[in-house]
């Protein structure tokens, strides 16, 4: 039994350390792919919380980033208070946390799929917001990010320079340590916060409304808590997609961007924080890699060529939507669910038949608590 | 004067395509409880092969098969996709997700067939006008108010008189009740989303022609519109989003009538104006304006 116990903070420290080599070993492409799904990784962790755990449909995600995006760089660029910039990008996540609240008398009271159409209503005015408010969000162009910088040491290419085992640590081999740290803090807290007290009242109030009530779970409070709890995760995946992008621009910020994360964490399996990693990354990962290797594939013209065939960008979105239809299809649950079929399948090969199965065979997931099912 | 009158006839206009999308949301919905995100890109399909066929079938034609084919796509979209197996209710979650991969499939082909260009769809409005009094109005606009009303009152025919909307109606009361009771829920389900198609692709013809430029490959955006109709009007009533759908129509004129007096608010702000409605209607009602408050026995 003890060699059971060893094996899983083995594991994680094993991930850990792997996650800290790409930078030694990738160039910036990859770690550009890395840290955008990371960022995606810490959003859709949030949205996991909201849809998965309280049972709220939102597709108003992309507001949320926004705001954390364009609320950091107004605070910590010119115009604006000009900040120093780690409190500006607290500032941020805590603003995209208010926003949520504001929205709270909508998000408290409206339930499930009716909350997703409501909060289309963010994209859209937000969008507005955006392209109108220029003074603050400098309109369609959109605004240049000011790099962050913590005690003298800034998230840039040469400030101070910085050489580690030979290799140049530039803006993104830095961003991707800070990225690192702030998505190993989204999985700790989101995970604490699924398994803690409240996070049982939410899925009480998911699987029952009238249960959930009856025990005591104050329904409206509990509901718009969550939406702000996922606001702020959503916000500081904001602020690091404006420190990668260097720039923030108001079409970045649509509903497809919305939709985006709603499709991460279901194809990543609804209400786990491994789960909308996964998706996450799948969803980020799958469009950039299928326009860098467009001339390897077959089928696909290369970006400029003027062939008639499907360029790279459409031949990632045909592949996008396919994969979500088809993974739905075969793996309601999403690929959390297909890891936990196979894992159990595997371990039951492991057993040889009709021995000691009682101990090793996984409980059934109906009796499981309610973790996985939306 | 006349600018109000104006105002208010194009909201009429807008508002009664809307409806013909809204209705097919609420009918999908009460069917099945997916909301079908791909009723934009099943719209989109509907105005191409009419823009496509026009040529060779006249208008009529062209339009009778794009009605048709829609329908049939819906259909086998709700067939092949997303019934499969599981009736479980708490799906209805993962098969939305499923339209929107389906839309992104859809979508991402029509874009690539049209491209930058304007499709006309041949009809045989044009931009002629009739003048009454001071008032000038597109025939098209007539033509949509008209042609929507006759398809609205057909579709409350329907669940009215006919036993498949006896069915539907039942089915969204108590679904295993109905089953029970020998409805067979597989077809009313398809041919609801047979209906949702075929409104969609009526409605396409009215969102590309006059005012409108053409058919360009962003049209079926403006199906996101009547979202927020079928929210206003509570999700399960086609009553309500038909009155959600002329609300949210007349708001929308209106504002961008009176965009002068309103540039606090920035440019466009009419096209953003229908989702901040929907915003203020459901602080005060959050089911919807027609939405039943829902009792729940334990």
């Amino acid at each position: 039994m003890s060699d059971r116990r060893l094996v899983k903070p083995v594991a994680v420290a094993a991930l850990a350390v792997l996650l800290c080599l790409p930078p030694f070993y990738l160039d910036a492409f990859w770690l550009r792919i890395g840290l955008f799904s990371l960022a995606a990784a810490i959003g859709a962790t949030g949205l996991s919380l909201l849809s998965g755990t309280a049972g709220q449909l939102s597709l108003g995600h992309a507001f949320f980033l926004a705001v954390g995006a364009y609320g950091y760089t107004w605070l910590a660029g010119d115009p604006g208070p000009g900040l120093p910039t780690a409190l500006a990008a607290l500032l941020a996540v805590l603003l995209a946390g208010a926003a949520g609240g504001l929205f709270s008398p909508v998000a408290g009271r409206v339930r499930g799929i009716y909350l997703g159409v409501a909060t289309l209503a963010l994209v859209f005015l937000g969008h507005h917001l955006l392209l109108t408010a220029d003074s603050v969000t400098g309109g369609f162009n959109g605004r240049s990010v000011p790099p962050l910088a913590v005690g003298g040491f800034a998230f840039t290419g040469d400030d101070p320079g910085l050489t580690v085992l030979g290799v140049p640590f530039g803006a993104e081999e830095r961003l991707w340590y800070l990225a690192l740290a702030l998505f190993a803090l989204t999985w700790f807290t989101a995970r604490g916060l699924l398994r803690s007290r409240p996070g049982r009242a939410l899925a009480a109030l998911r699987d029952s409304e009238t249960a959930a009530a009856v025990m005591g779970v104050d329904v409206a409070r509990y509901r718009s808590a969550a939406f702000v709890v996922s606001s702020m995760y959503a916000g500081l995946a904001g602020v690091l997609l404006a420190l990668a992008f260097r720039r923030v621009v108001p079409d970045y910020f649509s509903l497809a961007l919305s939709v985006d994360y709603l499709a991460m964490i279901v194809i990543g399996g609804l209400g786990t924080v491994a789960g909308a990693t996964a998706g996450a990354v799948f969803v980020t990962a799958l469009p950039l890699l299928m326009t860098r290797y467009a001339d390897r594939l077959p089928l696909v013209a290369a970006p400029g060529s003027g062939d008639a065939g499907i360029g790279p960008t459409e031949a990632a979105r045909y592949l996008y939507g396919a994969v979500v239809v088809v993974i739905l299809l075969y793996a309601p649950d999403g690929l959390h669910g297909l890891a936990r079929r196979v894992r159990a399948r595997m371990r039951r090969r492991r057993t040889p038949a009709g021995q000691n199965t009682a101990p090793a065979v996984p409980p059934a997931p109906a009796a499981r608590p309610k973790e996985h099912t939306p | 004067m006349s600018a109000l009158v104006d105002d208010l006839i194009d909201g009429l206009a807008l508002g009664s395509v809307y409806a013909l999308v809204a209705l097919g949301f609420v009918v999908i919905f009460k069917a099945s409880g997916v909301i079908n995100f791909a009723q934009g890109s099943l719209l989109l399909f509907g105005g191409y092969l009419t823009a496509v066929l026009h040529d060779d079938l006249g208008f009529a034609g062209a339009l009778a098969v794009a009605v048709l084919a829609t329908a049939l796509l819906a259909g086998a979209v709700d067939r092949l996709l997303l019934r499969r197996g599981d009736p479980d209710p708490r799906m209805a979650h993962v098969q939305t997700i499923v339209t929107i991969g389906v839309d992104i499939v859809l979508l991402t082909d029509l874009s690539r067939r049209i491209g930058g260009d304007l499709l006309s769809l041949g009809d045989p409005w044009g931009d002629a006008v009739v003048t009454v009094g001071q008032v000038t109005v597109a025939e098209s606009r007539i033509a949509a108010i008209v042609v929507s009303a006759v398809a609205i009152a057909a579709v409350f025919a329907l669940f009215r008189w006919t036993p498949w909307g006896l069915s539907l109606r039942a089915a969204a009361e108590d679904t295993e009740a109905a089953a029970l009771m020998g409805v067979r829920l597989g077809r009313v389900r398809m041919l609801a989303w047979c209906l949702a198609g075929a409104l969609a692709a009526l409605a396409a013809v009215f969102l590309a022609a006059f005012p409108a430029p053409g058919l360009e490959r962003t049209t079926g955006q403006i199906a996101l519109k009547a979202f927020p109709a079928a929210i206003l009007g509570g999700m399960a009533s086609p009553p309500g989003a038909l009155a959600g759908s002329l609300l949210i129509g007349l708001t929308e004129a209106l504002v961008a009538g009176h965009q002068s007096d309103l540039h606090v608010l920035g440019e466009g702000f009419g096209d953003v104006a229908p989702y901040a409605v929907m915003v203020l209607v459901l602080l005060v009602r959050p089911t919807g304006l027609f939405g039943a408050k829902g009792a729940a026995r334990v």
